[in-house]
Order: structure tokens, then sequence, then C-alpha cells
């Protein structure tokens, strides 16, 4: 087996990493095998691509609803291509640990506070009163 | 800005290479892809630049999208399929230099 060429930050997707400007996200896993840490050791491929329908919750159909009311094709509080930003900005812990629609409805958060339509104090308010029933 | 003001630089056929580096940034280029050769296979459109749409500015001007094709052995250094296997993907002109 050839040895993969050393990168030159070694990326650790089985801790927390800090993503630096000038580093790939968490997004960016071509080629990338996982918790064998850097410079080609170890690790393991994702494996094969599962092929079986996912079935959606009622609340990933709301969080790609409320997509669609306040992204580009809506309010536009903000475009496709910075929801991808936020997603991609997200630390490689949040970013594997948390499913597709969790990335997303994370994404929209931080949009919606870094545009000022909301702010974190408010989501953590109505969340919180959401718990108490 | 009009499409028209901005032009393909590579034609189907032509071999490029795609740029190395990490700029930081929200980037649509691949990391495996990066340093790597390979052939345009097709004109995919001119559009505003997703990589400076992406924090909230215009994207202009306008950048030509290229369907690239690259041999899998040339991407893969382990790679033990057949030499014919390739792998296609849509990269923006300023991550191609000409060959």
């Amino acid at each position: 087996m050839v040895k993969r060429v050393p990168r030159r930050v070694p990326l650790t997707f089985t801790g927390r990493t800090l993503v630096m400007a000038g580093m790939p996200g968490p997004h960016d896993i071509g080629g990338k095998k996982f918790g064998g840490g850097g410079q080609g050791g170890g690790g393991k491929t994702t494996g094969a691509v599962p092929r079986g329908e996912h079935v959606f919750a009622a609340w990933e159909k709301r969080a790609d609803a409320i997509n669609r009311l306040i992204g580009g094709g809506g309010k536009q509080f903000y475009i496709l291509d910075e929801m991808r930003r936020t997603i991609e900005s997200l630390s490689p812990k949040d970013y594997f640990s948390l499913s597709y629609y969790e990335r997303w409805i994370r994404a929209l958060e931080m949009l919606l506070v870094e545009k000022g339509v909301l702010t974190r104090a408010e989501i953590d308010g109505r969340l919180a009163a959401l718990r108490q029933g | 800005m009009a499409d028209a003001e901005v032009a393909y630089g590579f034609a189907p056929g032509q071999r490029v290479r795609v740029k190395t580096g990490d700029p930081p940034g929200h980037i649509r280029t691949p990391t495996y892809l990066r340093g790597k050769e390979g052939v345009i296979e097709d004109r995919q459109g001119i559009y505003r630049n997703p990589e400076e749409l992406a924090f909230g500015k215009p994207g202009l001007p306008k950048k030509p999208l290229y369907l690239v094709r690259f041999r899998q052995q040339d991407v893969w250094r382990d790679y033990s399929g057949p030499g014919t296997d390739t792998l296609s993907a849509d990269i923006y002109e300023h991550w191609l230099e000409a060959i």
C-alpha cells in the first residue's frame, strides 16, 4: 500500500479540532481516512454509501420548509452559498456528530443571528420556554 | 454585468491543472483534486462566484465553470482499478491553469 502524501496540517476527526483559515473544512473529506490522525497513517474510510431511502421525520420536513421560507427562495435572509459556508464552518466534532438536517438547523440559527434577524438570546429563550412546555 | 463580458478561457479537450493551496474561506474545489491534471470535458456556464456569494458579496465578475475529467489513477496514488476509470468534477476557471 502506497503511503499518502503527509498533510501540511494534520487533521483529526475524532477530537475537537479548530478549523483555521486556510484549512479545509470538515465537509471536504474526499479521499481522507477517519480516526487515524494525520500523516497518512491508519484510519479507515467512510465505507459504502448507504443506498436505502431515508424516511423523513416531521422535524426534518419542517427544517426544509423553514429554509425554503427564509432562504434564497423565500425571504432571502441568506442565500444557499451562505448556508453552505456556514455548515462548513462547523467544527469537525459538531459536523460529524450532527445529522444532515441538524446541520441545517444549526446553520440557519447561525445565519439568522449573523444577519441580525434574531439574537442568540431570543433563540435560547424560546428553546427554554419550549422545554418547559 | 452581462454574461457576454466574461469569456471562457478554456475549451473542451484542453489539458489543465487544478491550482494548489488552501486559501481561507468557502472553497468549491475539493482538496483531493488540487494539483491534479485533467482535461476540460465541457463548459458548464458562467456564474456569479459562489466563493464570494458565500460571504454576502455580489460574486462579480462572473466565473466560467467547467466539467473537468481526471483519470482516477492520477487522482489517487493507490488506485487499483482500470486505467480507463475517470472522475469528473465541476471546477471554476479561477481554480484552473493551462498545462
